[in-house]
């Protein structure tokens, strides 16, 4: 079905819901990107973020403003966690942070559970129905402004690496740990301070989020492979890779399903990503491997 | 048991309470001797996992009935013996659930009531089967269930195939009243076996009764994103659209839905997973007007099943499906134990299978298993009227009139 009235508004479609993931994606490549923590507790990170801003909502702030609440708290729970579990029970092995990810995702999962219980939660906002016509394609204001956002998000996270000290300190951590900690950076308070932004950065997602999707505590497993998809296709550690790699995954899904069938839709996205692994393995926007 | 709602009166409890205060202030000693051994019961769902909101909720039926027998003095003809409940928890996983089966196997359970899902019944009550332990099970509609001849399982509820039948029988009577206005269909449907053997059953049976179907659209679970499938519906103009969708999708899709403004004659669920759902009523009205769903329901004739909904709701939880269904089956279970009078395996089986149990919540007739399957059991179509969930057909059960086709809703 390659209808033009259909197919635009798809692309659209895809566009909107890409941004989405490269929100989600964002945090993920500076945290697994430049540090290189593969961080299987993003999902649940993510998950706390939606409840806090369902809970915000309950207690009458809306979800957009709940953004000045959830960056700094997501911010504090990311170093909180980075400073007190995953840095210390890793003992600086790649292969310990893996697993203790894991094993933190599954305790915060299970707590979830048992708080919240498996309910799912959404939030009615005034604006959860309201459509910007875009000529070819209505579209609802939330993906709007979610799409604008990834924008932003994108934009402000480079500024961070690329021009302030807290960014050469990170991208010197990342490339050299043993000679940033000889030049007197605090190498744990960096390794930290990049989790915490990273997951920040998953406070400002759930914001975004929330008015068009919905939250449980497995709601984490919807969006986290996607994003791993989206860090290794955008190259690892480029937020303007994230935020195409995660554009062209929501395009991909989108007119695949449309072309293949929607319980099909995914394969497309795959694969471009074997693709992309087999003749670019640095992704599209990484440094050439020598 | 012959009476369900046999709860204690004030009276009993206070006497209850009364005799075992004395009992206990002139220091008698407890006499466990004389106690009936209680009769061990696996209540097993999947709470935790993709599964967890509705495994929770089975439990919470089950619990409530289990609680009410107890309190309502036990099984009588085994000399007051209190149920004991086993919780056992699939992990929304079938080869979970078939290891829970064993453990409770093991820990000596008479029966086991569950296991909600259809992949895991599957499972469950083939392992089950390989113990002679009966094996009630409350949803799981795939008709595998019940077709592979194993003597200990028993579905309370009804199979897809009786399901599909009675929506469309339903959705005819209800077309054909208004004057036959929706010629066209289109399916939306997930893409397990639920979904997918009703879409298959939808596509070979609605053309014989006049239908066309436009389009069947399968989706994956989950799904993030329904606005190319709406995008569809709205190129496909299609009088009748049919959701086939666990919760979280259907939510999904009902907004989107709206959102695009797309407005077909009727929205028909079968066994839709928001559409009978005070949730989704309650947290978008809107969206949720005039939606009709064929699904498992209360008699909301019935003073018990409006008194469950009462006390689940006291609970802070929403009168799910799986509340009822649970809560009805431990009752059925509670009957069987009763006419067993032991807790014999192979004695519980044969009061299952004569079983003509008919005090339960739901508008069901009396219990008569054929081949494992409750030939009593009958879903029935609901619609959103007014902000609640009224039964509108068969007639004999309904609690509001039908609005058909649906009328120009609030953009």
């Amino acid at each position: 079905m390659l209808d033009p009235l259909i197919l635009l508004p798809a692309v659209i479609n895809g566009l909107t819901m890409g941004a989405v993931y490269a929100l989600v994606a964002l945090g993920l490549t500076l945290i697994y990107g430049v540090l290189h923590i593969i961080n299987f507790a993003h999902g649940s990170l993510l998950m706390v973020g939606l409840y806090g801003v369902f809970f915000l909502h309950r207690a009458g702030v809306d979800p957009y403003l709940a953004l000045v609440i959830m960056v700094p708290a997501l911010f504090v729970v990311g170093y909180a966690l980075q400073w007190s579990v995953i840095g210390k029970a890793s003992h600086g092995s790649d292969q310990n942070v893996l697993l203790v990810t894991l094993g933190v995702s599954i305790v915060i999962e299970n707590l979830a559970l048992y708080f919240f219980t498996a309910d799912t939660l959404t939030v009615d906002t005034p604006y959860v129905f309201e459509m910007i016509d875009l000529g070819i394609a209505l579209v609802p204001l939330p993906r709007v402004i979610a799409f604008l956002s990834a924008l932003v998000l994108a934009a402000l996270l480079w500024l961070l690496i690329a021009r302030s000290d807290l960014g050469r300190a990170i991208r010197a951590v990342a490339k050299e740990r043993q000679g940033a900690r000889l030049v007197g950076i605090d190498v744990d308070h960096i390794f930290a301070m990049s989790f915490g932004i990273g997951t920040a950065c998953l406070g400002a997602a759930a914001c975004l989020l929330l008015p068009m999707f919905y939250v449980s505590p497995h709601v984490g497993h919807v969006f986290v492979l996607v994003a791993f998809t989206v860090v290794v296709l955008g190259g690892m550690g480029s937020f303007s890779g994230a935020l195409f790699g995660g554009l062209l995954i929501g395009v991909t899904e989108s007119v695949g399903g449309l072309l293949l069938g929607e319980s099909l839709g995914q394969i497309g996205i795959f694969l471009i990503f074997i693709a992309t692994l087999m003749f670019r393995p640095s992704g599209l926007f990484g440094a050439r491997l020598s | 048991m012959t009476r369900m709602n046999k709860s204690l009166s004030r009276r009993h409890v206070l006497t209850g309470a009364a005799a075992g205060a004395a009992a206990g202030s002139f220091g008698f000693p407890a006499i466990l001797g004389a106690q009936p051994a209680a009769i061990k019961v696996g209540i097993l769902h999947p709470v935790t996992g993709a599964l967890s909101y509705s495994g929770t909720q089975s439990r919470f039926g089950a619990q409530m009935a289990i609680d009410e027998i107890n309190a309502a003095g036990g099984i009588k003809s085994m000399g007051g013996a209190k149920i004991e409940a086993l919780l056992a928890d699939a992990q929304s996983r079938p080869d979970v659930g078939a290891a829970e089966i064993e453990k409770l196997n093991e820990a000596g359970a008479a029966a086991v009531v569950g296991p909600y899902a259809s992949a895991i019944a599957l499972a469950t009550t083939q392992a089950a089967a390989r113990h002679g332990l009966p094996h009630v099970v409350d949803v799981a509609v795939v008709d595998q269930v019940v077709t592979r001849g194993l003597m200990n399982t028993f579905r309370f509820g009804p199979g897809v195939k009786k399901t599909v039948d009675t929506a469309i029988e339903n959705l005819i009577k209800i077309n054909d009243a208004a004057g036959k206005p929706a010629k066209t269909v289109m399916i939306v449907h997930e893409e397990s076996a639920f979904g997918s053997g009703m879409a298959t059953t939808l596509n070979a049976e609605l053309p014989k009764h006049g239908f066309e179907i436009v389009e069947t659209i399968k989706h994956a679970n989950p799904t993030r994103d329904f606005s190319n499938i709406v995008l569809r519906v709205q190129a496909r103009k299609p009088d009748l659209l049919i959701p086939s969708n666990y919760y979280n999708e259907y939510v999904l899709f009902a907004r989107a839905l709206r959102q695009q403004r797309v407005a077909p004659k009727a929205i028909y669920s079968i066994l839709g997973g928001g559409a009978s759902s005070y949730k989704f009523v309650k947290e978008f009205p809107d969206a949720a007007a005039f939606v009709m769903d064929c699904n498992h329901w209360f008699d909301p004739r019935k003073a018990a099943a409006l008194a469950l909904k009462e006390k689940t709701e006291k609970q802070g939880l929403f009168y799910t499906y799986e509340v009822f269904m649970n809560y009805s089956c431990v009752y059925l279970l509670a009957d069987a134990l009763e006419r067993a009078k032991g807790a014999q395996r192979d004695a519980i089986i044969a009061a299952l299978a004569s079983s003509t149990f008919d005090m339960h919540v739901m508008p069901y007739g009396p219990t008569r298993f054929v081949n494992g399957q409750n030939q009593g059991a009958q879903p029935v179509t609901t619609q959103i009227l007014d902000k609640d969930i009224k039964v509108i057909y068969p007639l004999a059960f309904a609690s509001g009139n039908v609005v058909y086709p649906m009328p120009e809703r609030r953009a």
